[in-house]
């Protein structure tokens, strides 16, 4: 018998109706998904494409109405009760009235950990995103970016599994983001966790991923899914090579595809 | 010079002065008729001009007192009189800034609760809302003595009738602040006191009390201003035994202005020091969370 290992994501037939005031509006339909532990997977589409719902759906912020869903073998609502994942929002979300170091206590002073064990914890995570040395400024005194890592510390505070990103670095500038995706990188190998991210820059998506999801809206469903030949070991760099061009021409043909009405 | 030029404090003189002025020539036009009405009693007709301004500027009981006849009596009933005395204006104060100090901690407490109750239960908001406006669209002259009435029938008097007066007006922007206070969490706060698995009580004391904060000090700013208000209502119907109500009260039965406005004056630097008070409070507590400068 094979060795079988559960996979953090799993979804079949997965489908969302949302009933608004004019009718129904499916968001998600017949979405299949296997996500394995320790990759690193990119859900790409235009907007209104439900990538973003599906991350909710995954960290139990929405209900789905069809099929069945499991993170780490287990529904999403006991995961969530687990904590068995970090959320990174399109915005930083950080409370202003708290320094850098108590945001990235905050689940952990929910979670009813022990101070000493906090402390170490905040100065672990906060070093890992090359914020050490600003635990006692506050949100405002930081740059957008600067404010982002805090809330990807924030998200890696209590050691979960797994990493749910939704356009983290939407709102950022093109030199920023880049230096933050060379970052994350190196904090998914360093961490070897299971990071779903969520994007609409197809450069991002290639880039950061061993798995592309291309969706595409009305109904949103998956029209593509793409395994990343790229090494792991990735220079900034390595986005001029034809490699890595056959797989932007790929996402980009997915996502052209789905815009047309005869899929 | 150049100082005053750039900064704030020539304006606000300037200002200043054009008030005082306007107050003078509007205390010798009011007080005109009178002072004609007594020379003519008096048959005196050779008065100058300057004798007739300084005659209308200083007499017993003008219709609108002058600047100076105004600061002279607070001078006297502030200073020269010793605080404890029934003629002195701090001892008067005093009970009524005591009760104005407890209807407004007591409506700001009133106005918590609703508001926690009103987030947290929807047919409380339903069925509430409405009353609470509603109690805010009587007049307070009208219910003040009422209440006064009722309480004085049940045994209790002095103090805490008119703090409960006090109370009735200021918890009302209390509930109104913090129930948009509370709820002022963006949707991505709230969620991600979800994805942590948050109890209500985690989420309403480490998100939505901190920051429903800055709503509650404005709210508490226009508490305590009405609260005083009410509490000066609410010595009204008491038959003028004590508190800057039954100076004004006296001194209108009596026709005694300069005690009026003196009381007038009284109440508005008493409630202006309550807004600096509960802003300085404001101030100390959002720099400790973290608020610019």
């Amino acid at each position: 018998m094979k060795q079988t290992t559960v996979p953090a994501i799993a979804a079949e037939k997965l489908g969302l109706t949302f009933a608004t005031n004019d009718g129904p509006v499916a968001a998600l339909s017949d979405v299949d998904l296997t996500i394995s532990p320790g990759e690193f997977v990119s859900f790409i589409g235009p907007s209104g494409c439900g990538k973003t719902t599906l991350l909710r759906v995954i960290a139990d912020l929405e209900r789905p109405t069809a099929g069945t869903i499991a993170v780490n073998g287990m529904s999403p609502e006991a995961a969530r009760r687990k904590r068995a994942y970090g959320y990174v929002f399109q915005a930083p979300a950080l409370f202003p009235w708290r320094t850098v170091a108590r945001n990235v206590a905050l689940p952990l002073e929910i979670e009813s950990m022990g101070r000493a064990e906090i402390a170490a914890r905040v100065k672990r995570t906060l070093d890992m995103v090359e914020l050490g040395g600003f635990e006692q400024k506050f949100p405002w005194q930081l740059s957008g970016g600067m404010q982002q890592r805090v809330s990807i510390a924030r998200a890696l505070a209590f050691d979960a599994q797994l990493l749910l990103m939704d356009e983290p670095f939407g709102a950022l500038d093109e030199i920023v983001r880049d230096r933050l995706n060379a970052q994350l990188l190196d904090l998914w190998r360093q961490t070897q966790m299971t990071i779903a991210f969520v994007t609409h820059s197809i450069p991002e998506a290639v880039y950061l991923s061993t798995k592309i999801i291309v969706m595409s809206p009305r109904p949103g469903r998956v029209t593509d899914v793409i395994e990343s030949t790229l090494p792991l070991e990735r220079p900034l760099d390595i986005r001029e090579t034809p490699e890595f061009l056959k797989i932007a021409h790929r996402v980009r043909e997915g996502l052209r595809a789905g815009h047309s009405y005869e899929v | 010079m150049q100082g005053l030029r750039d900064g704030k404090t020539l304006p606000v003189l300037i200002v200043l002065l054009a008030l005082v002025v306007i107050w003078y020539l509007g205390a010798v036009w009011l007080n005109t008729p009178w002072q004609l009405d007594t020379y003519q009693r008096k048959s005196v007709s050779d008065w100058t001009a300057t004798q007739f301004v300084t005659d209308t500027l200083n007499q017993n009981r003008p219709v609108l007192p002058a600047p100076h006849q105004v600061a002279a009596e607070m001078w006297k009933t502030i200073v020269e009189t010793a605080p404890n005395s029934k003629r002195s204006l701090l001892y008067h104060a005093w009970i009524t800034l005591s009760s104005t100090l407890l209807g407004f901690v007591m409506g700001t407490g009133l106005g918590i609760g609703l508001a926690v109750a009103i987030l947290n239960n929807k047919a409380i908001d339903r069925s509430l809302m409405p009353w609470i406006i509603a109690s805010q669209t009587i007049p307070i002259l009208a219910i003040a003595p009422m209440i006064i009435v009722v309480l004085n029938a049940v045994g209790l008097s002095g103090l805490i009738p008119k703090a409960l007066i006090s109370t009735y007006l200021s918890f009302f922007p209390v509930v109104v602040g913090m129930v948009k206070g509370l709820r002022s969490p963006e949707a991505m706060q709230l969620d991600l006191m979800h994805t942590y698995n948050a109890s209500t009580a985690q989420t309403f004391f480490k998100l939505r009390w901190p920051s429903a904060l800055p709503y509650l000090f404005a709210s508490m700013k226009v508490a305590v201003a009405i609260a005083l208000v009410g509490a000066i209502v609410g010595e009204l119907p008491t038959g003028a035994v004590a508190g800057l109500g039954a100076r004004l009260l006296s001194g209108s039965y009596y026709g005694q202005t300069v005690q009026i406005w003196s009381a007038l004056f009284t109440a508005s630097a008493v409630a202006a020091g309550l807004v600096l008070l509960v802003g300085l409070a404001e101030r100390l507590t959002l720099r400790r969370m973290g608020a610019r400068t």
